[in-house]
Formats: C-alpha cells, sequence, structure tokens
C-alpha cells in the first residue's frame, strides 16, 4: 500500500469534471488511510459474528435470543446481526477493501518494477549526514579498497561511479520485501476468491448410517437428514459413491470422557460403480481426524448414537421390527430420546389403520442407573435399559406436514387421537403386552454415526493463497529494504585510501543498525579485513 | 505424582517472578529517592543508576530467567504427567502463554538492554495470568477428546500459544508508549522510541506466527470438523485480531498513524487476543469449547 501517491503527470487538457471526482473518489480509496479505516470497519463488523447467536453455526440459539429480547432481536435481525457475514454490509466492506488493496498495491508494483531495472541512486554528498554513517582511512589502493567494497556487498545490487580522483558505490538490497508484499496481497484476493468460490459451488450434507452395515449412496439431496449447498449446486450431480459402516466402536476413559471414536468404513467410488464393481468395498478407517477422502469429497465422522430395536409382535402374529435412532439429549452419558413408530400390519382400511398405529417412545440410557426412573450413568453401552411409554391411535402421519423422527406429534396426543397405553421399563430380552395382545419387546440396541459429507472446490486454492500469502508476509516483515553508499578518495598518503560510508534504511525504523555497524567494521578495522 | 510436581513448580515460578517485580519496584524507589543528584538529559538509559538500584535491577532479571526456568519444567511435567503435550485445556494453555511472554521478553531484553525498565511492566500481567490460570482456570491433568488428538494440537496450539505470548509484549510495550506520552513515568520507562520499536520488533514476529497458526488451525478445523472455515467465535475473534494487527502494521506505514495511534492499535489487538482466550472461552460456547472448565 502507498503511503505518499506518486505524482503522475498532469493531463494538459482540463479534464471534465465528473472524471475528476472519480479520479478523486478512487485516489482516496486507494490511499492507505481508507484502507485503515476499512479495516477496522471490517473488525468491527466481524464482532457481532462472535457475540451474537448466528444462524448459520446455531439455529436455536437464535431463536432463543429473540424470546429473551423480543424487542431488540428484531431490530438486530432487521440489519443482519444474525447473519452478518452472509450480510451485504460485510461484504461491501471487504469488497471495498480488495478493490482499495487492489489499487494500491498494483501502482506500486509497476513503480517497484521500475525501481529494479533502475541503478541505484547516485552517492549522497554528505555521507554524515545520514542516519548509519561512517569513517576512516584503510591500507589499501583505490583500486583494492573498491575492490574489498564490492566483495563486501555480494548479494547487494551495487553500481560503480567514478568521482573526481575517487570512487562511488552505491548498493540497495531488500527489493524481496515488494515482491513479498505483492504476493501478500494479491494472495489475500486469491484466497477470498477461493473462499466465495467454495461457498457457491460446494455443498455439505449430513446423514445417520446405522453402524453394522448401513449403507449412504451420494446420489441425490433427498438421501440426506440436512444439506446444505451453495447458490450454484442443484444436486443433480453430486459425485456418486457409496459408504458402508461396517462397524464403530467408541471408547471411554473410566471418567466417561470419550478417548475415541472409530468407525470401520466401507466405500466404493464413483469409478468403481462406473465400472460395474458394485459388491466389493474398499476399507477405511474412519475416525475424529481422519476423513475419508474420495471423488473430490470428504466423509466425516460427525457424532454417534444409539437406536434401540423393538419387536412388535401383533396379536394376528405378524411381526415387525423397528431400529429408528433415537438422539442423545444428554453428550455426557447419551441419553437418549426417541420414538420408534409402527404401523399395523396387513391392515387395508384407512380408518382403522389410523387408529392402530403405535409408537414406542421415552428415554433409553446406554448405561442405566438401575431403579424406577431409569437415568445413564455412563456413555458406553453396558447394561442399557429403556423407559418407555407405548401409544397407540393415529400418530398423524397422513396429514402432509412433516413430522420429526424423535418424537410423535404433540398435538395428536393433545387431542386424544393418541393415547398412551403401557409405561415400563425394559431391559434386553423384557417385553411388555398391551391390552390386545400385542407384545413388544426390547430386543437390544444398535449404534448409529452421523456422518457428514462435503465438497468444497474452493479449498485447495484457499491453502494455496494461504501459504503463499504467509511466504510472502514473512518476506515483506522480515526483508528490510536498506542502502549502502562508500565514497573511496585517495588519501594524501600514498597506498591509502579515505573510506566514507552511509546506510539508509528504506522502510522503517527498526534494525539496519546492527548490520551498518557490521559492515563498518568489515570495511574500516583493517584486522577484521579478511584479505580478498 | 508427576503433576504435583508440576503444580510445585508453577507455584515456585509464580513466586520468583513475583520477588523479580519486588525487586524491580525496590529499584524504582532507590532510583526515585536518588534521583536530585543525578545528570543526564537523554532519558533513564543514560542516567548513572547508584550502584544498588542497579543490584536490584540484575537481580531481577535474574530472578526472572529463574522464574521461567522454573515455569519451564512445570510445563514439561505436566505433559510427561498427562502423557500428551501439556496445551489442552485452559490452564495449561494461560501458563504457556505467560511462558512466551517472559521468554520472549527476555530474548528482547537480551538483544536490547534499554529496555530493562519494561520488565515489571511485563511481569505484572503475567502474574496476574498466572493467578487466574492457578486459581479459576486450573484443571488436573487430564487426557483430551478424541478431537483433540491430532499433531496438528501440537501445531496450531503451540503456535497459538507462543504468538499470543509474544503478542503480550508489545501489547505493555505500546501501554507503556501511551502512559508515557501523557507524561507519566517519564524519568522510570525508556524512550518512546525505544518502546515504539520493541513493540514493532516483536509484532513483526508474533504477527506471522499467529498466522500460520490460524492457518494451522484451519487446516486441521478441514480435518476435524468437516469444514476449513465456519465462523466459529473462536475463529471469527482470531480473524479480528488478525485484521487489527494488520491495521496496526498498515498504521506503521501511514503519514500521521505512526506512533500514538499505532500503539493504540497495537493495544486493542492485544485486547482481542485476551478477549478471544478469556471471554469466548468461558461465555460464549463454539466448537473450540475445550476448555476443560466444566
Ligand atoms: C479456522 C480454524 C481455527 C482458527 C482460526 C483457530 C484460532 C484459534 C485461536 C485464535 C486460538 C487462541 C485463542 C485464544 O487466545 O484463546 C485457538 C486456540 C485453540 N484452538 Fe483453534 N483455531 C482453529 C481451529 C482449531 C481446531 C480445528 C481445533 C481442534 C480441533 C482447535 C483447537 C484449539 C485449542 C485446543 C486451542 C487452545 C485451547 C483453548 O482455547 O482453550 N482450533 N484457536
Amino acid at each position: 500500500m502507498v503511503t505518499d501517491t506518486p505524482v503522475r503527470a498532469t493531463p494538459a487538457r482540463t479534464p471534465p469534471p465528473g472524471w475528476t471526482a472519480l479520479r478523486n473518489a478512487w485516489r482516496s480509496l486507494t490511499s492507505m488511510r481508507t484502507a485503515l479505516v476499512l479495516l477496522f470497519l471490517l473488525a468491527l463488523a466481524a464482532m457481532p459474528g462472535a457475540l451474537l447467536p448466528q444462524r448459520s453455526l446455531n439455529q436455536r440459539l437464535v431463536d432463543q435470543y429473540f424470546t429473551d429480547y423480543p424487542t431488540l432481536a428484531p431490530l438486530l435481525d432487521r440489519v443482519g446481526a444474525f447473519d452478518v457475514f452472509a450480510a451485504p454490509w460485510f461484504a461491501a466492506i471487504y469488497l471495498l477493501l480488495m478493490t482499495s488493496l487492489i489499487g494500491c498495491v498494483l501502482p506500486r508494483t509497476f513503480d517497484d518494477a521500475r525501481a529494479l531495472r533502475a541503478r541505484p541512486v547516485a552517492t549522497p554528498r554528505n555521507l554524515a549526514r545520514l542516519p548509519h554513517h561512517g569513517g576512516g582511512t584503510v591500507d589499501a589502493g583505490l583500486d583494492d579498497a573498491a575492490a574489498r567494497v564490492r566483495g563486501r556487498l555480494r548479494g547487494w545490487r551495487v553500481a560503480e561511479r567514478e568521482e573526481g580522483a575517487g570512487r562511488t558505490l552505491s548498493a540497495e538490497k531488500g527489493y524481496s520485501r515488494e515482491v513479498g508484499n505483492l504476493v501478500f496481497h494479491l494472495s489475500l484476493v486469491g484466497l477470498l476468491i477461493g473462499f466465495a468460490a467454495g461457498k457457491l459451488f460446494g455443498y455439505e450434507g449430513q446423514v445417520i448410517v446405522p453402524a453394522g452395515g448401513g449403507e449412504f449412496c451420494n446420489t441425490g439431496i433427498l438421501g440426506y437428514d440436512s444439506f446444505r449447498a451453495g447458490t450454484l449446486v442443484d444436486g443433480t450431480d453430486l459425485a456418486p459413491f457409496c459408504v458402508r459402516v461396517d462397524d464403530f466402536t467408541a471408547t471411554y476413559l473410566p471418567t466417561g470422557q470419550p478417548d475415541r471414536y472409530d468407525a470401520a468404513l466401507g466405500y466404493q467410488t464413483g469409478a468403481d460403480l462406473d465400472a460395474g464393481r458394485a459388491d466389493e468395498w474398499r476399507s477405511f478407517p474412519l475416525s475424529v481426524n481422519n476423513p475419508l477422502r474420495t471423488d473430490g469429497a470428504r466423509v466425516y465422522l460427525l457424532g454417534n448414537g444409539y437406536a434401540p430395536i423393538f419387536t412388535v409382535t401383533f396379536p394376528n402374529g405378524d411381526v415387525r421390527t423397528g431400529d429408528v435412532q433415537w438422539r442423545p439429549v444428554d453428550q455426557a452419558t447419551l441419553l437418549s430420546e426417541g420414538a420408534t413408530k409402527f404401523e399395523p400390519p396387513g391392515v387395508t382400511d384407512d380408518e382403522q389403520r389410523r387408529t392402530g398405529q403405535l409408537a414406542v417412545t421415552g428415554l433409553l440410557a446406554p448405561t442405566t442407573s438401575g431403579g424406577d426412573v431409569v437415568t445413564s450413568v455412563f456413555p458406553d453401552l453396558r447394561d442399557p435399559e429403556v423407559a418407555i411409554d407405548v401409544l397407540r391411535g393415529d400418530l398423524g402421519l397422513d396429514d402432509g406436514r412433516g413430522q420429526s423422527i424423535f418424537e410423535v406429534d404433540a398435538a395428536q396426543v393433545e387431542s386424544g387421537e393418541l393415547v398412551r397405553v403401557a409405561r415400563e421399563n425394559l431391559v434386553p430380552g423384557q417385553s411388555v403386552t398391551l391390552d390386545d395382545g400385542t407384545e413388544i419387546r426390547f430386543d437390544g440396541v444398535r449404534r448409529w454415526v452421523n456422518l457428514q459429507i462435503s465438497h468444497d472446490p474452493g479449498q485447495v486454492w484457499v491453502l494455496v493463497f494461504a501459504v503463499t500469502m504467509l511466504a510472502g508476509l514473512a518476506a515483506s516483515l522480515g526483508v528490510r529494504r536498506r542502502r549502502f553508499w562508500a565514497r573511496l578518495t585517495p588519501s594524501d598518503q600514498p597506498g591509502r585510501t579515505v573510506v566514507e560510508l552511509g546506510g539508509l534504511a528504506r522502510t522503517d525504523r527498526a534494525g539496519y543498525g546492527e548490520e551498518f555497524d557490521r559492515l563498518r567494521a568489515d570495511l574500516l578495522e583493517p584486522d577484521v579485513v579478511k584479505d580478498p | 505424582m508427576l503433576a504435583q510436581y508440576s503444580d510445585l513448580l508453577f507455584m515456585a515460578a509464580v513466586g520468583v517472578y513475583v520477588l523479580a517485580m519486588v525487586l524491580h519496584a525496590a529499584e524504582f524507589a532507590v532510583a526515585r529517592s536518588a534521583k536530585p543528584v543525578l545528570v543526564g538529559a537523554g532519558g533513564p538509559d543514560t542516567v548513572e543508576r547508584p550502584a544498588r538500584g542497579e543490584r536490584y535491577a540484575r537481580m531481577a532479571v535474574s530472578l526472572t530467567v529463574l522464574g521461567a526456568a522454573l515455569h519451564t519444567a512445570s510445563i514439561v511435567a505436566r505433559g510427561i504427567a498427562a502423557q500428551r503435550w501439556p496445551l489442552g485445556n485452559m490452564y495449561e494453555f494461560t501458563s504457556a502463554i505467560c511462558l512466551a511472554a517472559v521468554v520472549g521478553w527476555l530474548v528482547m531484553l537480551r538483544r536490547s538492554p534499554v529496555t530493562r525498565a519494561v520488565g515489571p511492566f511485563v511481569l505484572l500481567p503475567v502474574v496476574v495470568l498466572l493467578f487466574l490460570a492457578g486459581t479459576v482456570l486450573y484443571a488436573q491433568a487430564a487426557p483430551v477428546v478424541p478431537a483433540l488428538q491430532s499433531y496438528w494440537l501440537v501445531i496450531h496450539v503451540t503456535t497459538i500459544t507462543i504468538s499470543s505470548g509474544l503478542l503480550l509484549v508489545p501489547g505493555v510495550a505500546s501501554v507503556l508508549f501511551l502512559v508515557r506520552g501523557a507524561g507519566w513515568l517519564t524519568d522510570r520507562l525508556p524512550s518512546s522510541d525505544v518502546l515504539d520499536r520493541l513493540a514493532y520488533r516483536v509484532t513483526i514476529i508474533a504477527f506471522p506466527l499467529f498466522t500460520f497458526a490460524v492457518i494451522a488451525g484451519a487446516i486441521w478445523a478441514e480435518a476435524a470438523w468437516g469444514r476449513f472455515w465456519g465462523w466459529d467465535p473462536k475463529e471469527t475473534v482470531a480473524f479480528v485480531s488478525w485484521v487489527i494487527y494488520a491495521a496496526y502494521l498498515h498504521a506503521r506505514a501511514t503519514a500521521g498513524w505512526r506512533a500514538t495511534r499505532a500503539a493504540w492499535i497495537n493495544v486493542a489487538g492485544f485486547a482481542t487476543v485476551l478477549f478471544n482466550l478469556f471471554f469466548i472461552n468461558m461465555v460464549v460456547a463454539g466448537l473450540h469449547s475445550y476448555a476443560g472448565l466444566g
């Protein structure tokens, strides 16, 4: 970014007033001061994103905020305070900043490229006036002294000039600082573009898969439990690969703190499927820090839980088994709740069907506390027990409204169309029999895992630009741009040369002194000078 | 057993730091009472201190070195006791930040002895933070949850820790710059120029390191959480800190912003780092809630 705008040749004709205004606006947009203000704005604008609940992270907390602050929340919502990072004003700030940055850095690059071709500037008349300077007389002729200086300035860009009977050497070093600066700022732009591309073309979906053989194929949005996609993704051409969860194990410390989660995964790539190898599975050990990467997508192990298995034997002898997942309500003990729903078998009459549906709801403790009130004391599956209510009646599945798989429709219970017909605590193998002879047996528990499948075509570019940004940053902060001059004049005594030295750091005030002192010592103190 | 040694060493380190501060204060007092006899216009670094004050100051620095050694030993013992990298909860994290600050400060002091009078002001926040760490934040040495079992923990959290700790030094130097600018302690503190340079020099080391740490965090997040960046509160405040330090560096190159305003920005930057460490860990829930404060 430029500190002082270089003055360009003014056009001979007076430009139209609109043009002047435009040019002034551009100038002030690309000035350092504006960049600073925009940086502050960006920092300030991001803060609500950390302090207020955000929809993109947790809709529930946002709803809670609306309940807690009923007057304030809608106002905040109107300015996008719950979607800060998608808000137009946030985008406006960083887009302006990027524009300012480009307008600032590019012209400067051209100037630098020019400077790179130019010879280092002529030696100032009075070196003693520079912030770093020194002088003395050395035991060497003019040519030797000059050679010595040149030898010491290896790695510098040096220009040698005749001056009267003597000679001057001007040297400059640290051009990579400007290169680094340029790389840094342009990388930022690249990073932003990569980020944006990921948001536009990427997707992210979650799906619960039962362990012990459950399969999921990435063929369409409908297979997912939840799906979030970029604006330019319509879900019609997802990379078609399949995964199968062969096994899942969780290990816990005695305190109940989780130690490891491991899922043994089988998978088939899109190429496998195309080649018709549909019955061969590659295996992959999926764990928390080890996602599966295939077909441009990543598969993550995000969570896990339990699904109780209930077998219902209907009075007519028909048997149905349900093992739908229940959801953890307490992450520490994995106490879970849910609703396993059954349709009466072989019933064609709608009316009859609607009064005979069953739901088994309640709590599942993977390691039960025992006693009448079932709670869980440990997250692992050691000693499971369920505390269930059996409801019979109309589950309300047919009324077209979507229904949570974890609970029954409370409205159906309130209206009396769904009635509790039993309440029991069961351990595996135990069963409860309803008044009509229906028997419900708790058979055991199956584990499930929550997988996330993500696709982000921009992220590799973000990484590339993050790395170049860091390299550029290191160069632009670590390298000092500095100048060094030597004026050599023949001394009155033959065979000796008067040496005057001067140095100037061009970029910041910190830390050219020591290097200059070493240069001075090497060039002026004869015993330190090693003869070339 | 080793965990207890770690705790003892921790307390010893805090004690030694406190003692170093006391000696620094004694040096101040001696120099103050001796002031009328002193000559010199160029600021305290050119003022001849009476031998006693000088002795106190040297002892203070030696004690700081001793404190840092004990402190290091405490962290190492903790790692051995828990059999993992000792940066797994807020107690360990805060302790390590303080160590990074002290060591960073000692290295700067070696390179530029005129900054010695800054010493007690570095130790003061360090002692306060360590006190908080040892009391409010204290957590038993224990293994960490699955998401933290990755070599990225070592890379990301270590670099975040070192850079946060280092940033304490410019934060303090900038506060002192402002204090001095307001006309206080002008006879005791190094010149504004020295303070400004101290702040700048440490910032240009800590900032790229912080940048690296955030990138490493993003790489880890991509493997652990399913996305490299998601505006989790901790990520967001890290972004804010990053932008503020970027503004600091830009201010240093802008006419009219170089000195006082740059110092304010640096202080603001460090304030957000502290904010991220305490407020975001303890008040705002997010994916980074590994603080062990249960
Ligand atoms: C976008 C990615 C990330 C960013 C920008 C980020 C940023 C940060 C920052 C700024 C801190 C220090 C804040 C402070 O002063 O307290 C921090 C600490 C920490 N980060 Fe990250 N991080 C990221 C990803 C991760 C990931 C993926 C993990 C682990 C799964 C992780 C684990 C930690 C831990 C354990 C600490 C220190 C302990 C604590 O704060 O209690 N970070 N991170």
